[in-house]
């Protein structure tokens, strides 16, 4: 165990100075990105143009900007070019909206996603399997921003039910709070809840011809039994593996698109916000927030998987 | 038919396989001696039967010998040429003399392509023959396994085990090859039809002179096939000699005990026998 | 036939509909088992052996299944019983065991939960203590060593002789009066086969455990065995008491397996005699004798199915399906000083 955290310390440290030299030096090759310039505005005198340049110190060498940059974000003090605020404060506000969209998105599509890849299984061929099968290939075949704006068609405008925008904070008014998020998290869920029930609907239909589903029922189980116990069981391990590195992608910068659409404030927002305005900052801090999400899931679905499967068990030798 | 030099010399074969472990870098704290220093010859014509059971490294043997593991240590001698760790280019042109027979006839052919592309591949490979004369000869080969000249434009899936190991056969002997490593060629079949591919063999290693080393669990079937039988256990020969002296008069005690637990198909016999084991001698 | 036997199966009939037809594995199988006794069903693949054993409890159920007969144990017939009847019979009745004990277990739950889990879908109020210790006690009385550490070990860290045991003590755990073992060695060493051998062999001796054993391996068929089914084709084709079978085979595919069988304790032959050509389709079943393509004696009267009888009058008990009369069998069988087939020119 201690030599499965070691080495994912030490790749999680190598994956985000990788990550956050890769944004820097993409920043410094786009046209139009100059943080000097686009500060000064439009037809800005050079001398003004210069004077910004000496005040932020971008007439430095670039990997001294690089480190003098890296040690802002770690220290909490990075300022973003575009409205000159505190990068990382604005980052902690944005995450209570962005987690409670992924977190509540998430639980939707893991129950979605597993109460219809069971009930595909196990009425294979039937109508309810037909029909739940071209429902999942359309939920993931339509991209995210149609269906929020149909959902925000039918459901914010043609039938007043819902409200178009906003975050309000749980501590504040749960009922509110749901009410706010319910159209976010079907719009990030519908995609996921088709792909979950495919690959579940498979797995399963792989695992009930396996030698040990044909021993459970020749020890006299129930079918009930032999259906949960044994093939659902077996074959959710590799869907909540994939739940695992799907949850830390989405956290780590998925939901940006239905947390644009829905005006949200969470930290997606900003960084939809930040690209456009090619605010360099922001961009690089929630970067590596995102992939630090990334990494970190990672590691806790390597540990999950061992613990669902007594075959991979970590740091143990060979019997 | 043995001349004087043997065919095939292996002198104290070593297949290592390290296990690593280690906080950051992976160091090697221990190894699988999957072959712990074997040795054997082989006469030109002869049949070599190497027996043993799951895990006594017999398959590695193989695939050491042909230098498709690189050894860890151990010489290899082929026509009396040194072919153990020799580069992919040099042991190239020795392919043609050395083939290899699998176990499982539904894994070991491609199921993409045709019978016919499957056993004329080496001879295109190695610039034998090619595109009609390359069809005939491949065609006379599946009459020679048994099977028909139509099939060379089927694919895999079409035909049963037995049939599979068949076009195994056509494709390992193909390039006349002088040795052919045989790993459990009929262990996956039915017994009926083993006697079938068995027979198959012994008649190919009299039309084409070929050397055969046939690896088996069975040692009923590899009795039969090979002239000299060695016997592998956890990756050592604990005992060799011809197959009638092994098998009839054993002097290890492994070699004994596997060959008092293969049940004699003779219900008298096998009865007689358990009451003589059970009884104090 | 035995008036008090434990199981009768009579006429059964196992056909899968498929996309090329339909595919009869077994075409009319009957067979009586009595008490205590080992019978085993000896065939290759497309036999029907384990398709059989497995319609027995109703494992083969399914909508594209075609089943008929009748599989009566004691006064219950099974064939047609409900899903909950058949369960109560599945593990307390009668016990399984199949091939691959790797496979056969759910790698991700306890050895000893899965024998629990057995015992305590039938005995709804033993306690899990309880039934716990039970498991022990089983995998104890199978001959695995250290059982109160080892029950709580997984499968994949059993070697595959000891899950094996631990199978068969799954299997009897609720102590069934029949053992259905479907190939139970064919996976394993040949060493590590004797002790399964053994074991079973004790276990039918001391419970009085009727088995059935499935193998294509006429070895283990000597070893224990008390009487044999020839099955071929989906049919029998023989069928008799052990040393019927093996000395006095009355069919000839019969002769030819125990033809191309390696002796260790005899002179090896000059070449192996075989059975030439392959089992049939069974999709497309030849008409008459289902082994006549291979048969070097078949004659006219083999394009009519021979029924499966009793033709030697002093063995009342020793059927099977072959029209030559006994003294051309008799004749027949010798190849070579021995029994067997034709062997090839």
């Amino acid at each position: 165990m201690a030599r499965f955290v070691a080495r994912r310390l030490a790749g999680m440290v190598l994956v985000l100075f990788v990550v956050s030299l890769l944004v820097f030096a993409i920043f410094n090759v786009i046209p139009n990105s100059d943080p000097a310039q686009r500060m000064a505005g439009k037809n800005a005198e050079p001398i003004l143009v210069k004077s910004i340049e000496e005040d932020w110190g971008f007439d430095e060498p670039l990997p001294v900007q690089y480190w003098s940059m890296m040690e802002k974000v770690f220290s909490g003090e990075l300022i973003s070019y575009g409205d000159e605020l505190n990068v990382d404060e604005r980052i902690l506000e944005g995450i209570p909206a962005t987690f409670s969209l992924c977190i509540g998105a998430a639980v939707i599509w893991l129950f979605f996603g597993i109460l219809f890849g069971y009930l595909s299984a196990t009425r294979a061929g039937g109508w309810l399997d037909r029909a739940l099968t071209v429902g999942s290939v359309a939920g993931i075949s339509i991209p995210v921003f149609l269906i929020a704006a149909v959902l925000l068609y039918l459901f914010t405008y043609k039938i007043e039910l819902f409200p178009a925008s906003g975050y309000v904070p749980l501590l504040d008014d749960p009922l509110q709070w749901a009410y706010h998020l319910i159209l976010p998290w079907f719009t990030l869920a519908v995609l996921n809840i088709g792909f979950y029930s495919r690959v579940l609907r498979s797995n399963m239909l792989d695992v009930m011809r396996e030698d040990y589903v044909r021993t459970a029922r020749a020890k006299g189980l129930d079918e009930r039994r032999v259906l949960i116990r044994h093939v659902l069981r077996n074959s959710l391990i590799p869907v909540i593996t994939l739940f695992g590195l799907d949850f830390g992608a989405t956290i780590g910068g998925g939901a940006i698109i239905t947390e644009a659409i829905f005006s949200l404030g969470g930290v997606g927002q900003y960084a939809a916000d930040s690209i456009t305005n090619l605010d360099l900052p922001p961009l690089m801090a929630i970067t590596l927030f995102g992939a630090f999400f990334v990494v970190f899931f990672n590691a806790v679905t390597d540990v999950v998987y061992a613990y669902l499967d007594p075959r991979i068990r970590l740091g143990s030798s060979a019997q | 038919m043995a001349t004087g030099e043997p065919l095939l010399e292996v002198t104290d074969l070593v297949k290592h396989f390290p296990i690593k472990e280690g906080l950051l870098i992976d160091r090697e704290v221990d190894q699988v001696r999957a072959v712990d220093g074997v040795s054997f010859s082989v006469a030109r014509g002869q049949t070599l039967g190497l027996v043993g059971e799951s895990g006594s490294g017999k398959s590695t043997v193989c695939r050491a010998m042909l230098q498709l593991l690189k050894p860890t240590a151990g010489s290899v001698r082929f026509e009396g040429e040194e072919i153990a760790g020799l580069s992919r280019r040099r042991l190239r042109p020795l392919r043609r003399e050395m083939q290899m027979i699998f176990q499982d006839p539904y894994a070991s052919l491609n199921p993409r392509k045709r019978v016919g592309q499957i056993v004329g591949d080496p001879l295109k490979l190695q610039g034998v023959a090619s595109g009609g004369q390359l069809r005939t000869q491949v065609q006379e080969l599946l009459e020679r396994v048994g099977l028909s000249s139509e099939h060379y434009d089927r694919y895999p899936h079409e035909f049963s085990g037995g049939q599979r190991q068949r076009i195994g056969i056509a494709r390992a002997v193909a390039l006349k090859p002088k040795l052919v490593v045989a790993d459990e060629p009929v262990s996956a079949l039915d017994v009926s039809i083993q006697a079938q591919i068995i027979n198959l063999l012994d008649d190919l290693q009299d039309e084409l002179g070929l050397t055969y080393v046939f690896v088996a669990h069975d040692i009923g079937v590899v009795r039969h096939i090979s002239d000299r039988v060695a016997v592998m256990h956890e990756g050592k020969i604990v005992e060799q000699g011809s197959a009638d002296q092994v098998c009839e008069h054993p002097t290890d005690a492994y070699t004994k005990k596997l060959l008092a637990a293969v049940p004699i198909p003779d219900p008298r016999e096998s009865r007689a026998r358990r009451q003589g084991a059970a009884s104090p001698s | 036939m035995s008036p008090q036997a434990l199981l009768s199966v009579k006429d059964l009939r196992v056909g899968f509909a498929t996309e090329g037809g339909l595919l009869q594995a077994v075409g009319g199988v009957s067979f009586d088992l009595a008490a205590g006794e080992v019978l085993a069903i000896v065939g290759e693949s497309g036999s029907g052996k384990s398709v059989t054993a497995q319609t027995i409890l109703g494992l083969t159920r399914s909508p594209n299944a075609r089943i008929e007969g009748s599989v009566r144990l004691r006064d219950a017939e099974l064939l047609d019983a409900g899903e909950d009847e058949l369960r109560k019979v599945r593990g307390e009745r009668i016990g399984m065991v199949f091939q691959d004990p790797m496979t056969s277990f759910n790698p991700v739950y306890r050895v000893g939960a899965q024998i629990v889990e057995a015992i305590r879908a039938h005995r709804h109020d033993v306690s899990s203590q309880a039934a716990n210790d039970r498991a022990v006690e089983l995998l104890d009385s199978v001959g695995i060593p250290d059982a109160e550490r080892r029950v709580d070990d997984y499968p994949h860290e059993f070697s595959g002789g000891m899950r094996q045991r631990a199978m068969i003590a799954m299997a009897l755990s609720l102590e069934p009066e029949v053992l259905i073992a479907d190939e139970p060695t064919t996976a394993l060493d040949v060493t590590i086969q004797a002790q399964i051998l053994r074991l079973l062999e004790g276990l039918n001796r001391e419970r009085n455990l009727a088995t059935i054993l499935i193998t294509h391996d006429l070895g283990v068929v000597a070893e224990v065995a008390d009487r044999v089914m020839v099955m071929y084709a989906g049919r029998v084709v023989e069928e008799g008491t052990l040393d019927e079978i093996f000395y006095d085979p009355q069919h000839p595919y019969t002769w030819g397996l125990l033809g191309s069988l390696t002796r260790l304790d005899r002179p090896r032959p000059a070449r192996l005699p075989q059975i030439s050509g392959a089992p049939p389709s069974l999709l497309a079943p030849p008409t008459g004798c289902a082994f006549r393509p291979r048969c070097p004696h078949e004659f006219g009267k083999c394009a009519e199915l021979p029924a499966l009888e009793a033709r030697l009058a002093d063995a009342p008990s020793h059927c099977d399906r072959c029209w030559l009369s006994p003294e051309r069998k008799r004749e027949k069988r010798q190849v070579a000083g021995q029994i067997g087939l034709e062997a090839p020119a």
